[in-house]
Parts: C-alpha cells; structure tokens; sequence
C-alpha cells in the first residue's frame, strides 16, 4: 500500500482531478488510432494531438507521484509512448525519400568513399593478378577453385559454360546468378564488421579465383571464349562486387580508426553511409543477372555486342553512382557532397 | 563483458522519462524459434504441396524430382517461393508490421531504435543483412554471443541499424475506465488496484497462495472468513468477495 495515498485530502484532490482527465486520455488514445489507421489528418486533429500529448507528460508524473507502479501509470506510459513516437516519427514520404537516395545520397557517398573504393579495385586486380601469375606457372593450383569436373571439361577444350542454356533455361539462369551475386554482395558488405577481414578475404578469393581461372583457360586457349562469356555482365558485375567491397572496408576502418567516436558509433555511421551504396549494388546486379542469363550464354551475340552491352552498362553504373545522370537530365543539377 | 542494461530510458523534451525494458537472449531465443517453426512449416508446406500440383510426388526421389526438374514454371513456383519464405521472412515482416513479427509478438517483443521509436524500412533491412555474419558459423553463434557480452544485449546487426529488442508493456485496456470509476468500496487507491490486479492474475496463481493473500485482505477490512468450506470453495468464496469487494459499490 502506498503511504502517499493513505488518507491525504491533498492527495484525495489530486486523485480526483486525476480521474476528471481520463476523457483526455481516452480521447488521445482515438487520435492515435485514427492517425495509425489513416495517414495525416486535419490541421484541428494534429494540433489537438500535440496539446494533449503535451499534459499527458505532466499527468504521467502526477500519476507517477501518487500511484507509482500502477496499472494506470503503465497505461499512462503506453500512451505516452504511443504519443512519443507520433509526434516525433520523421514523416514516411517513399518516393521523395527514393529520388534524394538516388539523385543526392549515393553520389555523394559515392565522392566520399573513392578513396577506398581505389583501394578495392587494387586489391582485386593485385590478387587477379597474384591469381593468373600462380595458375600460369603450376596450373595444377587450379583445383583450389575449381571442380575436377570444370578442369575436365576445360582440358577437353570446352568451357563450363557451353550449352548452358540447354541444361537451365536462361530465366531461371537469371535469377539463380543474381541471387548469388547479391549474396556475395551482401556477404562482402557484411563481413566488414570483423575490421574489415572478412570483406578482405571475399575481394582477394574473388580476385584470385578470376585470374587463376583466366590463366588456367588460356594454357588451352579458351581465355577469348571466357573473356567473350564474361565481358557482356562482368564490367558491372566485378565493379558493383568491389563497390560493395568498399563499403565493407568502410566499415572496417571505422571500427580500427573511430577518430573522436566511440567505436559503436563510428561502425553505426560508417553502416549508415556505406549502406546508401547498397540500393544500386542491388538494382545492378538484377540487372547483370539477366545479361549473364540471357546474352552471355547465348552465341548468337558477337563479340562486338557483348562489348558494347558490357561498356555501356558500366557507362549507366558511372553515371548514376557519380550522379551525371541526373545532370544530364537537368543542366542545373550539381552533386550535394557536402551535405550530410 | 559490459554491465548489462536491463533498460532503455527515453527522455522527452519536455523532461518526461519513460523507460523500456530491454529484451535479453531467452526472450529473443523464443521469438527466433516461433518465428523459425513458422517459416520452416510454411516453405515445407508449399514445396511439397506444388510439388504434389506438378505431380512430382511418385517414382524416384522426392527431392531429386524437384532439382532435376528445376526448370521454367517448377521453378518459379515449386523452389521460388519457398525460398523467398524461408529467407526474406525476416525483412518482409519486421518492415510490414513496423518491426514485430508473429514470433516476437508471442514473446512480447518488439524492435525499436535506441531512442524509442519504430524503425524505418532502411534500418530493418540493415539489421536483417547482417544476419549473415551473426548467423556464423552456425545456429546463430556470433549473434547470440554479442547479445550475451553486449551492454544492450544486441546482436551485430542490431548494433549496425541503431536498434534493439524491447519488451512492450502489456496494455490493461480497462485501467482508464477502472480508475475513472467513482471508487467508494472504502478501500483506498492503492489496494483497489491491488485486489484488481490480484482478480486479473486469478488463475495463473496456485489456489493455495491465492487464497491465503485473499484471506489477509478480507480479513484486514474486518469481515469474518468462513472456516467450514473445503479448500477449493474457500477459494471460490474468496474470488467472490474480492469481486464484490471492488465491484459492488460500483453497481
């Protein structure tokens, strides 16, 4: 039993002026659920909602004062947590909130994290060339990334690739490559959290196995048939695995150099910021998904075409990333690289 | 290891606090296993049930039919779907029902970001990406030590997005109403609400104890208690005073 509420007429009209607010809370409580129900609201309901969440603060710590651990002052609570969170959640505009990630956002993430995405592309074509250099002179290292199967097939001067489209038709082909390129994705992005070791690993593995593959084809004189396979999806494919190589990295150097941050904080943001890439990452890879299900296996492409699919592909990834396109689109446009 | 924080305190700008209890391994272990069952019965349910519309269910192997047979329509409509059940469970539902899922509704839970609010779609789909490094190596081992040594008991993914699990506090709908009821029982403020809270948790209590705290406060309001009654009608009789005691000045 609570001594404050033993029998003072102090609080007795406390209690009763109290009781004589519960209409507003009950009336708080429809606003609420008329704002979960329907979006907005009239400019009378908003600021009614406002005033009333307003002395529910105050009636709370009343309440709290004369009957601490109530079921009242649970409830009080609910409600003003309810309140909280309508009062002070940012408002959902989806398509506003797509086109500022799109045309502000990534491009100017895109200019902040150059420096590391340099150092990935470095990474991966130093460990494509570690790759090529080590298969090139003991091919039998072939077998630490391929099956006996694909080493078969490639020493009988086929590729694992022909007639593909046979075995798996392309839309299938598609969507199959494009969820485990969006893995790997994610994976490198990821895999940042360990300092950085993980993403590391998967950029240095994915380097390595392209030029040791390579090499290993060009002992048997496939490496232009290969090159020819990959050239039409694999310009945007390697640079958008790199991209989200880089936002790993990120995440990585936040947690080794935090600066005045406490770590936590430092890989929060750094989350932040690096995540922007990872909507574009994605959007690309459907689309090279089905460029390698549809154009790559598919010999009826020469190579000219593949070559221009490729390029201009990767054109298209360069501009949104840097932002050109949106300056193509609107002369006046110029990227926001300082805001944050 | 960090102290463990057993709460999330809000302050808003007005200076009220409120606090949230925050939600530790079991409560998050139980959630993830509803949530689990549910989705490893849904995907089995539908691939074995188109399966059975493609008539892939006689003759060799079940699930060798299925791969072997992994192309076009099958595809998209025997593997697809109970794939996209099985991994996309977690980010559809957390962004649908604004961070709850059925399993953390059962546990009564929620995902908030540190300052209490509902997350947005973006820190959802963040703190569901890094479920691939908390999932390690397996059964969640990297997740579920982070939550044991963190002060939040947070997983990684949760200390990426800026959220964390939250217990909701339960809602008793009718405590508005109970308190605005003229309360002339002669019993003050304090013991109302206990006899009421006492009436609502009635049958998760053992009958014994139950009883015997009915008794003390029928006692201490002066009534006399019947002696003659087996031990399941005293327990009868005490739920009826009690019932009369809050209720029947309000008649």
């Amino acid at each position: 039993m609570s001594p404050v509420l033993e029998a003072s007429s102090e609080n007795q009209t406390l209690v009763h002026w109290l009781r004589r607010r519960v209409p507003g809370w009950q009336r708080l409580g429809e606003l609420l659920d008329q704002k979960r129900d329907r979006a907005g609201g009239s400019y009378a309901e908003v600021v009614e909602l406002i005033e009333r969440f307003r002395s529910l603060g105050r009636d709370l710590s009343l309440a709290r004062d004369l009957m601490p651990g109530s079921s009242l002052c649970r409830e009080l609570e609910n409600l003003f947590l309810k309140a909280h969170e309508s009062v002070f959640r940012r408002p959902s505009k989806l398509k506003a909130q797509l086109v500022e990630l799109f045309r502000d956002e990534v491009p100017r993430v895109f200019h902040d994290m150059r420096a590391t995405i340099w150092i990935t592309v470095t990474l991966f074509l130093g460990t494509g060339l570690l790759g090529w250099l080590l298969v090139s002179f003991n091919p039998e290292l072939a077998s630490l990334f391929a099956s006996e199967k694909m080493i078969e097939e490639v020493q009988r001067g086929e590729l694992w690739t022909d007639g593909i489209l046979n075995i798996v038709p392309s839309s299938v082909l598609s969507v199959q490559i494009m969820a485990n390129n969006i893995m790997v994705s994610l994976f490198a992005f990821a895999l940042g959290a360990l300092y950085g070791l993980g993403t590391i690993y998967i950029i240095a593995l994915n380097g390595f196995m392209l030029g040791g593959i390579f090499a290993f084809t060009a002992k048997y004189d496939l490496a232009e048939r290969l090159f020819t396979f990959v050239v039409a999806h694999g310009v945007v494919e390697l640079s958008v695995i790199c991209l989200a190589g880089a936002a790993g990295i990120q995440l990585g150097n936040a947690l080794v150099h935090p600066g005045l941050k406490t770590r936590m904080d430092a890989f929060r943001d750094a989350v932040k910021q690096a995540a922007t890439l990872l909507p574009v990452v994605i959007v690309f890879l459907v689309g090279a998904g089905f460029i390698e299900g549809y154009v790559s296996p598919n010999d009826s492409y020469s190579l000219a075409v593949r070559a221009v699919i490729g390029v201009a592909y990767g054109i298209l990834l360069w501009m949104v990333l840097s932002g050109r396109i949106w300056a193509w689109k609107a002369k006046s446009w110029k990227p926001q690289q300082g805001k944050r | 290891m960090a102290t463990i924080q057993d709460e999330l305190r809000l302050t808003s700008t007005d200076a009220t606090a409120v606090s949230l209890p925050i939600a530790g391994l079991g409560s998050r272990s139980y959630a993830f296993l509803i949530d689990w069952h549910i989705r490893i019965v849904l995907a089995l349910a539908w691939l074995i049930g188109a399966a059975a519309l493609f008539g892939m269910t006689e003759g060799r192997g079940f699930w060798n039919e299925i791969f072997d047979n992994a192309g076009g329509a099958v595809f998209y409509v025997v593997i697809v779907p109970p794939v996209i059940l099985y991994f996309l469970y977690h980010p559809i539902l957390e962004v649908a029902l604004k961070g709850r899922t059925p399993g953390k509704r059962a546990a009564g839970i929620r995902i908030v970001t540190l300052d209490g609010q509902t997350p947005d779609a973006s820190a959802l789909l963040i703190r569901n990406i890094f479920r691939l490094i908390d999932s390690l190596p397996i059964f969640y081992v990297v997740g579920l030590t982070f939550v044991l040594l963190s002060a939040r008991q947070v997983r990684i993914g949760d200390m990426a997005a800026g959220t964390l699990l939250a217990h909701e506090k339960k809602s008793t709908r009718d405590a508005f109403a109970r308190f605005a009821a003229p309360n002339d029982n002669g019993l003050d403020l304090a013991t109302t609400e206990f006899v009421q809270d006492l009436l609502a948790r009635w049958k998760t209590l053992a009958r014994d104890k139950r009883s015997q705290i009915a008794a003390k406060l029928i006692g201490s309001q002066g009534d006399t208690l019947p002696t003659d009654l087996s031990k399941r009608a005293f327990d009868r009789e005490m739920h009826k005073r009690l019932t009369r005691l809050v209720h029947v000045s309000r008649a």
